[in-house]
């Protein structure tokens, strides 16, 4: 028994209790067991993170052989570097913290034991597909997560909502499975193993061959990774497969931001980092990432600046965040990327359990425009908001200025040809994410309040199980990025921390382009980002009724925003519909007429005209019986007589 | 012969001259004696139970050969036994409640044991027939003891002419046999026919035709469901167990010690009774509304699955089908216990919907005969799923994939009509209740569940039992 | 032609002859007389084997009691055979084809009869020379010794006839009068009689 077994299997622990024994145990213990499992396994994984990135303790904990069929052999086990180490601290961390806030959260919710039950199942998936040593072993933790996930979503499966948004999510993330598990075919195809060693050291010998798919010939590596990043892009909502993720926020606010903004969404990245030294052998692929990437940033970015919904700002933030993410992994600095996730992690939490904490102030309120002036009302929210947002928007030396800025950059130096629309998109999304952060707390917390007087005047501070993890997730929020700047973004950091848990390319050069270029670059985001506080200043606070007129004057475009870019409505009427039509033929005409008819249906109804006739068989007569069993000798002699004896 | 060298065959001897001695008490005490014969019976059962299980184990010739005891008959005796004494047990309330009063069935029914007590140990071909007659004739009395009732006595009389038509096929493939190899002794006429010839299988069938009407094989099936529906219901239990079971053991032992060198050509007719046995059983049971006639063709269908393990012809195969019977017996006699019980103050109820909603008014009874009917449809993990596994395992091991390919399907229609109950006890709306089970039947059906239960938890004792019983013809 | 094979023919074809009568008869009482024919030819066929005893049994039994009680059982039954009979042309064609079946079955096995070299020797019980012990001895010498068993179980084959005889026909109905000879004979002068004076005009 290793502490890893512990770090991945506490929570599993967790999760058979409270989901078993709940109803026995009750809610208190329930909450207490995973809270305090989580917790334990939250300190050993921060132990691991030194242990593994600073004293370069790597190992590989063999559990169990998984499935041996033929070639195919999966073996069930821990793989522990830097990478997962990484990870570890980010899931178990958020996780214990959204336990330990969740029991103030849902103190008044009748199923809590199920509620931390799949709180630490979650976990348990997320920390499972996190350690995994082979892709299989990771699908089962990226279809956990999955699962936990649809779970968590559908909590409150009484709200219709709750229940349509669970379904999408899961159908959405079918799609990117899809891909994913083709990807796996794929690389077992050509490579005849699914584990990550194998597959690293044979992945040079891939270069220049081709898969034949669909009559033509295509580069191996290529198709590979792009199947894969499908199966990216679901998990983490990158353009086109994002329209489940704000629909998410029918979850209760803390399964919101362990899920939807610190973990799972994160999965796709993650994912991507660990098969670095694959998708460096495919140039095009990581095109496609950028491209998607930036996309994802402006494009997220956009939507979020007309929403009303407090978490649905927030879940557009985390869509647009999680783009940068991809650009950094697509421009090859896949130690950016996996920084910005690192503290992403904490000021998205924090800003969830924020706004978490806002809607319990108000009662389950989330419209923002019912909101405002709730500053005096709960002003440690409000300050622990107000960090989150800095963090956000990379105010200087909070933790998402270096982390951001060090993506910008690195698109500016990055070297495929979508780096320079990343670029771009990068810097404008950083303006957008400005202007929308400081709208959310301005409509919020400042001005005068829209709310009607009972539920402002009842609004009132959270209890102090929910502003511990607060606390805790804005110190990191605060201190992060610059404490760990030198293992994420330097070169020599880098090389040191990670080690072989990422692709090194010509010794990270990208992290050398980016700390030469031009002065001005550095200084853009932050100036994009005082003009979007500036802008968002004077709409919301200054001239209140500027937006409106504005909004009113460029009608189509704000129309436009509001809808999500059309997105819901364009699938609904491509996918949805078709796929609605189809399934009715096919249920009605296909089921009902052509199996059932010739199938079930059909045979039992066959089987019933045989049994009547054996049933009509028997008469009664004697003589139709002493016939029958003539009959019977007879068809056996004959049988011998024509067969011939032996 | 010293009366020493009767030893091996006291058991029948103290069930024919207990018999006896029944018979004359009650004669001369009159109809007011049946309670004491009916007792006295169970005792005499009891007896040769007991001297049964201490005969040694080393197997034991009698009469020139032609009667063996070894441990493949003391397995069947001992089931014959079983069934005899449940099927006695369950009579008695019944015919208390019927105002039937006949010591004669008690007598009837030993003297049937004896006959199937003779099957089981015949070693050649006259001790067969005579065995079959024995017990044959006393089924057709039983089937007709309740004479004032039309279709008990219409069901002896059928049972009585059919019956009567099988022995002249036997007998004629009997003598077919003796005409080809010049023997009656099973041993003798296995060092003869070495190989197959026209005559020699001709006889074979006539012979088989026979024993599978006693098993009550298709296509030789057709008495089953009238005689099983008229005759009185414990008669039919008894029916269903005690003579299924010798009839299987004859038929094992003549296939397996008679005609080992021509096993190619017996095999093609066990597999095609077995397999139209098990596909009739399936199919007509669905269409029955009396339960008595559906657990006719029930029974059908498991001689049909019996029959898959002899088909290869092995030890494992003969095991299988020991097993299979046991199982089978335990089952059958919990299923009738059900059916003794469904009464009402009108009478005997025989119809399956009138057990509508049994679920709610006799939970106990409705869950034992649900579990008794998943076991017959061999869900797993009731004994009945292990029955058929080792049949259908032995199948597959002699290489006879069709037959136990069509088993399984037809288990699986089969499975439709068992649970076809289990829903109209479960799900439909309750009819009235039944009046409350006797003490005698409630406690052969408690002994059928537990045994039907909790097979899987310690099948051990009966399959090395098995194991050993079907070396023994080997 | 020799005369044993004279009388074999003759007997065979006559037994063959009566026995499709019993089932071909439109009266059943000529039917079961059709069937004493058959009996008494195959106990020729046996007397021609030297079978005397079995043949003496054949003519007893079958004919003397079985046959005997057949016919009076029909005769007593009131069954409109021309009613049954209907049904018969019905069945005719599936018959006459089960009927082939067995007829081709048997010339087959006619055919190919060979006695095996090693029948002889597997014959327990050699019959003995019929110039020294006479049939019935030499059934007597083994169906009481080796075969008792057999004449054992053949025996309480028939209890069980009888029994089931008894259990099924035998009516012990409460309203009849019978004869209880014994108290018949008990009977004396006093309690058969009693003396009663009777008053003018009153009755008893």
């Amino acid at each position: 028994m290793t502490m890893y077994h512990f770090i991945v299997f506490l929570p599993l622990a967790g999760a058979l209790i409270a989901g078993l024994f709940g109803r026995v145990l009750g809610a208190r213990p329930s909450e207490i067991v995973t809270t305090v499992f989580l917790m334990i396994a939250a300190g050993l994984s921060w132990v691991a993170f030194f242990d593994v990135g600073f004293y370069g303790k790597d190992l590989r904990v063999p559990l169990f052989t998984w499935i041996s069929a033929g070639d195919l052999k999966v073996e069930w086990a821990l793989r522990v570097d830097t990478l997962t180490a990484v990870m570890l601290i980010v899931v178990n961390s958020v996780s214990a913290l959204v336990h330990l806030y969740s029991i103030g959260y849902m103190h008044e919710d009748p199923h809590r034991p199920r509620f931390f039950a799949y709180l630490s199942l979650f976990t348990f998936a997320m920390l499972a597909l996190v350690t995994a040593d082979n892709l299989v072993q990771l699908f089962f933790g990226w279809e956990g997560v999955g699962l936990a996930s649809y779970l968590l979503i559908g909590f409150w499966y009484q709200k219709p909502e709750a229940n349509a948004a669970a379904i999408k999510a899961f159908v959405v993330n079918r799609v990117g499975d899809f891909g994913f598990a083709l990807g796996i075919f794929a690389v077992f195809a050509m490579i005849g193993s699914v584990g990550f060693e194998t597959i690293f050291a044979e992945a040079k010998s891939l270069t220049g061959k081709t898969i034949h798919i669909f009559g033509g010939n295509f580069d191996a590596l290529t198709v590979i990774c792009l199947l894969l990043f499908v199966g990216a892009m679901g998990k983490s909502a990158q353009f086109l497969l994002h329209t489940w993720l704000p629909d998410a926020m029918e979850g209760p606010t803390p399964v919101s931001a362990l899920i939807h903004a610190a973990t799972m969404v994160t999965a796709g990245v993650f994912m991507v980092a660990r098969l670095s030294p694959l998708f460096e052998l495919a140039p095009s692929a990581l095109t496609v990432v950028t491209f998607f990437g930036a996309t994802t940033a402006f494009f997220a970015a956009t939507v979020g600046l007309v929403q009303n919904d407090i978490k649905r700002v927030i879940a557009y933030s985390t869509c647009s965040q999680l783009g940068y993410m991809f650009v950094a992994m697509g421009v090859g600095a896949y130690s950016v990327g996996m920084f910005h996730l690192f503290t992403h992690a904490a000021f998205k939490a924090l800003l969830f359990l924020g706004a978490g904490s806002v809607i319990h102030a108000m009662h389950h309120e989330q419209d923002m425009r019912n909101m405002g002036g709730l500053w005096k009302k709960i002003p440690f929210t409000y300050a622990m908001m107000f960090i989150g947002t800095i963090a956000l928007t990379g105010f200087p030396f909070t933790a998402g200025y270096f982390s951001k800025d060090a993506i910008i950059e690195a698109a500016f130096a990055g070297h495929n040809s979508m780096a320079a629309y990343a670029f771009y998109m990068t810097v404008i999304a950083a303006a957008l994410t400005s202007f929308y952060s400081w709208r959310l707390v301005f409509m919020t917390f400042h001005g005068e309040t829209r709310a009607d007087h009972h539920t402002y005047d009842h609004a009132h501070e959270s209890p102090l199980v929910m502003l511990i993890p607060l606390a805790i997730l804005a110190t990191g929020a605060l201190v992060l990025g610059f404490a760990f700047k030198g293992v994420f973004i330097y070169e020599e950091g880098v090389e040191k921390f990670f080690r072989h848990s990422l692709f090194s390319h010509d010794n990270w050069h990208i992290l050398h382009a980016m700390h030469e270029i031009p002065g001005w670059v550095p200084w853009l985001p932050t100036v994009m980002m005082a003009g979007g506080f500036l802008v968002s200043y004077w709409f919301y606070m200054v001239n209140p009724r500027l937006p409106v007129a504005l909004a009113k004057q460029q009608d189509v475009l704000y129309r436009f925003l509001l809808n999500k870019w059309y997105f819901d409505e364009i699938y609904d009427f491509l996918f949805v519909r078709p796929a609605k039509a189809v399934g009715r033929f096919l249920w009605k005409k296909g089921d009902g007429w052509l199996i059932d008819g010739f199938g079930p249906n059909g045979v039992s109804a066959r089987v019933l005209d045989v049994t009547r006739g054996v049933v009509r068989l028997q008469t009664g007569y004697l003589y139709h019986y002493a016939f029958v069993m003539l009959i019977g000798v007879a068809a056996l002699i004959t049988w011998f007589l024509f067969k011939g004896a032996a | 012969m010293t009366l020493n060298s009767l030893m091996p065959v006291l058991p029948e001897l103290v069930v024919v001259i207990g018999a006896m001695l029944l018979l004359m008490l009650g004669v001369f005490r009159g109809e007011g004696s049946t309670p004491i014969v009916e007792v006295g019976a169970l005792v005499v059962i009891a007896i040769a139970a007991v001297l049964i299980f201490m005969q040694p184990s080393a197997p034991a010739e009698l009469f020139g050969g032609s009667i063996v005891i070894d441990a493949f008959a003391r397995f069947f005796k001992i089931l014959i036994l079983i069934g005899a004494a449940a099927a006695l047990v369950m009579s008695m309330p019944f015919w208390r409640n019927h105002k039937l009063n006949r010591f004669e069935f008690s007598v009837v029914v030993l003297l049937s044991v004896a006959g199937m007590m003779v099957m089981v140990s015949a070693r050649d071909l006259i001790a067969l027939y005579l065995g079959i007659e024995l017990m044959s004739l006393a089924l057709y009395v039983i089937a007709a003891i309740d004479r004032e009732n039309v279709r008990s006595t219409e069901a002896g009389l059928k049972y009585f002419v059919l019956g009567a038509l099988s022995s002249g096929m036997l007998l004629y493939g009997a003598s077919l046999v003796y005409g080809f190899t010049g023997t009656v002794s099973f041993a003798g006429i296995a060092a003869a026919a070495k190989s197959p010839s026209t005559g020699l299988v001709f006889g074979i069938v006539f012979l088989f035709a026979g024993l599978a009407f006693k098993v009550s094989a298709v296509p030789f099936h057709m008495w089953t469901p009238d005689v099983y529906e008229g005759a009185p219901t414990p008669v039919t239990a008894f029916f269903a167990a005690a003579p299924k079971v010798a009839a299987i053991a004859l038929f094992v032992r003549v296939a397996v010690s008679a005609f080992p060198n021509i096993a190619l050509s017996w095999q093609q007719i066990i597999v095609f009774i077995s397999i139209a046995s098990m596909v009739l059983g399936a199919f007509a049971a669905i269409g029955q509304k009396n339960i008595k006639r559906l657990l006719a063709y029930s029974s059908i269908g498991h001689v049909g699955f019996a029959l898959v393990g002899l088909a290869p012809g092995t030890a494992e195969g003969v095991s299988g089908v020991l097993i299979y019977m046991t199982i089978y017996l335990a089952m059958t006699l919990g299923t009738f216990a059900v059916v003794i019980a469904m009464r009402r103050d009108g009478g005997q109820i025989e119809e399956i919907d009138q057990l509508a909603g049994l679920s709610r008014t006799q939970p106990v009874m409705a869950f034992v005969l649900a579990a008794l009917l998943f076991s017959l449809a061999g869900i797993p993990p009731l004994a009945g799923f292990f029955a058929k596994f080792y049949v259908f395992l032995a199948a597959i091991q002699g290489k006879f994939y069709a037959l136990a390919v069509i088993g399984v399907l037809a288990s699986v229609v089969g499975a439709y009509y068992y649970l076809r109950i289990v829903k109209i006890m479960y799900i439909d709306e309750p009819a009235q209740r039944f009046l409350p089970m006797p003490r005698a039947v409630a406690f052969v059906l408690a002994l059928s569940g537990a045994f039907t239960i909790l097979f899987f938890v310690y099948p051990g004792p009966l399959v090395a039992a098995a194991d050993a019983a079907a070396k023994s013809l080997f | 032609m020799t005369v044993p094979a004279f009388f074999f023919y003759l007997f065979s074809a006559v037994a063959v002859a009566s026995a499709f009568m019993v089932i071909a008869g439109r009266n059943p009482v000529h039917s079961v007389l059709w069937l004493i024919l058959t009996f008494v030819n195959a106990a020729g066929l046996f007397l021609l084997i030297g079978a005397e005893f079995l043949a003496m049994i054949l003519v007893v039994v079958y004919v003397g009691a079985v046959a005997v009680l057949f016919l009076f059982v029909v005769m007593m039954l009131d069954v409109d055979f021309a009613e049954l009979r209907e049904g018969f042309l019905q069945y005719l064609p599936i018959g006459a084809l089960v009927g082939l079946v067995f007829l081709v079955e048997l010339v087959l096995v006619v055919g190919t009869w060979a006695v095996g070299p090693g029948i002889a020797s597997a014959i327990k019980a050699p019959i003995p020379n019929a110039s020294q012990v006479t049939n019935t001895e030499a059934i007597g010498r083994v169906l009481y010794t080796t075969y008792v068993h057999y004449f054992q179980i053949a025996g309480l084959v028939l209890l069980v006839a009888m029994i089931g005889a008894i259990v099924l026909t035998l009516h012990h109905r409460v309203n009849v009068k019978r004869q209880n000879i014994s108290s018949q004979n008990a009977r004396t002068r006093d309690t058969a009689i009693e003396v009663v004076k009777v008053k003018t005009g009153e009755g008893i």
